[in-house]
């Protein structure tokens, strides 16, 4: 039976051939990344153990990130909703606007370690891609962004960013011209330039050296949120929920990490595509078979031959057909739950936390409020719900107003 | 027993020349056409290898994608790929077909299915871009049970320790990249480091038959013609793209192609 370990980092539980559970992950990759991936994989187990390096890590966190970000109770929509106590980790305090940061910094700061003076990811919301090009340019590495162009379209305000940040994007108009689309091409490139150039992954997902230093960076949330609820509550509150949307997964592994080997309940929200649409980007929560995107083994939508599927959301965040490996493992072990939510609840979830509170969650984190939402009201008001609010709504305004008729935030 | 991939390397080497060795992809641009275009370019060609196509490839350029996407979406399935592979060998049984693709495909479809499929159809070869050693490891020593070749990939960016391990556990074929790149990139490396590398290899054990592909065109083939063979991919893809932009039948014009590409390495 497939089984976490206590005592162990959840990164690390993995066998020789880097699968999780036996099945998870690996490296599928073609021959010309074994070396880099290698590498890379060597240069990160050292830097993990090295004391000057992670007071660097720290360091960053703290004074350019704005680490620890705020831990807060929504009053009002707890109020609204009833039941659970619903509180906030409000992530998109974290320079930038987003968790995406964590993962930029330590790969920048990596890539320096490593000599490099190019530095390539992907991006479909724009965060990572906006993130990559700001810790590029505090490093002074020269940064290219990997986009779909549909993601160009929909996500404006992080391509401008990106630009100013001196970053060029490259348009991606194969495929679905969405995330999908833009890692893969941002993989070639790093196939044809991977002796002068760093490559970051956006999310939890690729190559399995890329999962972990993925999950390792975002973790810092709950590393924060351990301290925010001992201050909170004196003490981890039992069967707490942590909710968190998951895309690639980057976002909920951070927020879940520290937390593996407690009693807290881990909720996922994949995207569930437009109410009246077959397509979503859900993979856990639909069905999806086992299979290979981007060099790891996943749950992923696809076909009977194989093909990976189209997928349809209203959070470009969301958007993508597969999962991190580390969520097929929490999925197998039953150790978290994941649901879908649809575009239009993940709308209404944004109206309602944005009208009644301070915050104002992009539509990623929207799926997480509206779950939360439902789930609520079916709890004491002994429970505690935190939701993961990972990112602002200022990058979807247009999407919003569209939808809406107007933007609140 | 010989292989058909080891008894066409010997039969090049009796005429003192490279192996010529083709890519093209199985249902670009119809189903028809790909097999009449197997059948017109093995006139020319040693090996054939055939191209399986999958929508997310992560290590292929702008040709072989356009070229797969082509097929997909004249809905080529993997029972019409081993149909064109029987088709084509109930004509010419004696010529070398490999098939390339990525590990996803074969994932789905059962591996020792695939391999049954791959029996029955009369394939003689597999290369899988995103299965490498040690990974392919077991998939290898199935295929070689079936007296299926599956050829492993050694890369400029491969180790010299393991490459001595990937030779060792290499069959009939091993392919080398020739630079850093996806396919149908230009070819930025000399020709003389590319066959420097090459003999590196080779110095590992000479009895392997070693080619190399990636950049490779009617323009670069005569630089490396003492390699034991040859790939030509991008090229060919370019082509059936370029006659279809213009109206003309792909067929013609890569068997004319290919026969060029053959007098370049007499
Ligand atoms: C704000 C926000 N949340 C969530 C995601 C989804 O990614 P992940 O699941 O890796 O956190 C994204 C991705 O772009 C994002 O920008």
């Amino acid at each position: 039976m497939m089984q976490i370990k206590k005592g162990i980092p959840f990164i690390d539980q993995h066998n020789k051939e880097y699968l999780y559970g036996g099945k998870f992950g690996g490296n599928f990759i073609p021959e010309t990344l074994k070396k880099p991936i290698d590498d890379l994989t060597k240069l990160f187990s050292k830097l993990r153990k090295n004391k000057n390096f992670l007071k660097e890590r720290d360091y960053y966190f703290k004074n350019y990130i704005g680490s620890p970000t705020p831990f807060i109770k929504l009053e009002n929509l707890t109020k609204h909703v009833g039941g659970a106590q619903i509180y906030a980790k409000v992530v998109s305090e974290a320079n930038g606007g987003a968790h995406k940061i964590y993962n930029a910094t330590v790969h920048c700061l990596i890539a320096k370690k490593a000599g490099k003076k190019f530095i390539v990811g992907d991006t479909g919301a724009g965060y990572a891609g906006k993130m990559l090009s700001m810790a590029a340019k505090k490093f002074n590495l020269k940064c290219k962004i990997f986009m779909g162009a549909k993601d160009i379209k929909r996500q404006r305000p992080n391509v401008e960013a990106m630009k100013k940040n001196g970053a060029v994007i490259v348009p991606v108009k194969t495929g679905s011209q969405t995330l999908v689309d833009a890692v893969s091409e941002c993989m070639r490139y790093w196939v044809s330039n991977c002796d002068t150039t760093h490559m970051c992954v956006g999310s939890t997902v690729g190559p399995n050296i890329f999962v972990k230093i993925c999950a390792w960076s975002t973790s810092q949330i709950s590393r924060e949120l351990i301290v925010q609820l001992k201050e909170e509550f004196g003490k981890i509150p039992k069967k707490i929920k942590l909710i968190n949307c998951v895309g690639g997964g980057s976002s909920a592994m951070g927020f879940w990490n520290e937390f593996i080997d407690t009693d807290a309940e881990f909720y996922g929200v994949e995207a569930g595509g437009p109410k009246k649409s077959k397509l979503h980007a859900a993979p856990l929560s639909n069905g999806s078979k086992i299979g290979i995107l981007h060099g790891a083994a996943q749950y992923v939508v696809q076909d009977k031959e194989g093909q990976i599927g189209s997928t349809e959301s209203i959070s470009a965040g969301l958007d993508y057909p597969g999962i991190s490996p580390l969520h097929c493992f929490l999925k197998d072990t039953k150790r978290a739950i994941y649901t879908s939510v649809n575009d239009e609840e993940a709308l209404n979830a944004y109206r309602l936390v944005s009208k009644l509170e301070n915050i104002s969650p992009s539509l990623e984190p929207s799926h997480a409020f509206a779950e939360a939402i439902k789930f609520a009201p079916k709890l004491k008001r002994s429970d505690v719900i935190v939701v993961n609010s990972c990112g602002d709504s200022l990058k979807d305004k247009d999407i919003i107003k569209s939808r809406l008729g107007y933007y609140i935030r | 027993m010989k292989s058909k991939i080891s008894l066409a390397f010997k039969n090049c080497k009796k005429e003192n020349r490279t192996a010529l060795i083709t890519y093209t992809v199985a249902g670009d641009n119809t189903k028809n056409n790909s097999l009449k275009i197997l059948k017109a370019i093995s006139k020319h060609a040693d090996i054939l290898e055939l191209g399986f196509p999958h929508n997310t490839p992560i290590a292929d350029g702008g040709q072989i994608q356009e070229s797969s996407y082509r097929a997909l979406k004249n809905g080529i399935k993997l029972e019409d790929v081993f149909q064109i592979v029987k088709r084509f060998k109930n004509i010419q049984p004696n010529k070398p077909l490999i098939l390339m693709g990525y590990f996803n495909l074969i994932y789905q479809h059962g591996e020792d299915n695939f391999l049954k499929n791959c029996k029955k159809s009369g394939v003689d070869g597999l290369i899988i871009v995103d299965l490498p050693w040690p990974e392919n490891k077991k998939f290898a020593r199935k295929c070689k049970k079936k007296s299926i070749n599956f050829i492993q990939l050694i890369s400029p960016t491969t180790s010299h320790n393991r490459m001595k391990k990937i030779v060792r556990d290499s069959h009939d074929m091993i392919y080398y990249i020739s630079m850093l790149s996806t396919t149908g990139g230009k070819l930025k490396v000399s020709p003389r480091k590319i066959l420097k590398n090459y003999n590196k290899i080779k110095k590992i054990n000479s009895k392997k038959n070693l080619v190399i592909g990636f950049g490779i065109t009617n323009k670069t083939i005569n630089s490396l013609k003492s390699a034991n063979g040859l790939v030509v991919g991008s090229m060919l893809c370019k082509t059936i793209s370029n006659s279809l932009k213009k109206g003309q039948n792909p067929v013609t014009k890569l068997d004319k192609v290919v026969y060029n590409l053959k007098n370049k390495i007499l």
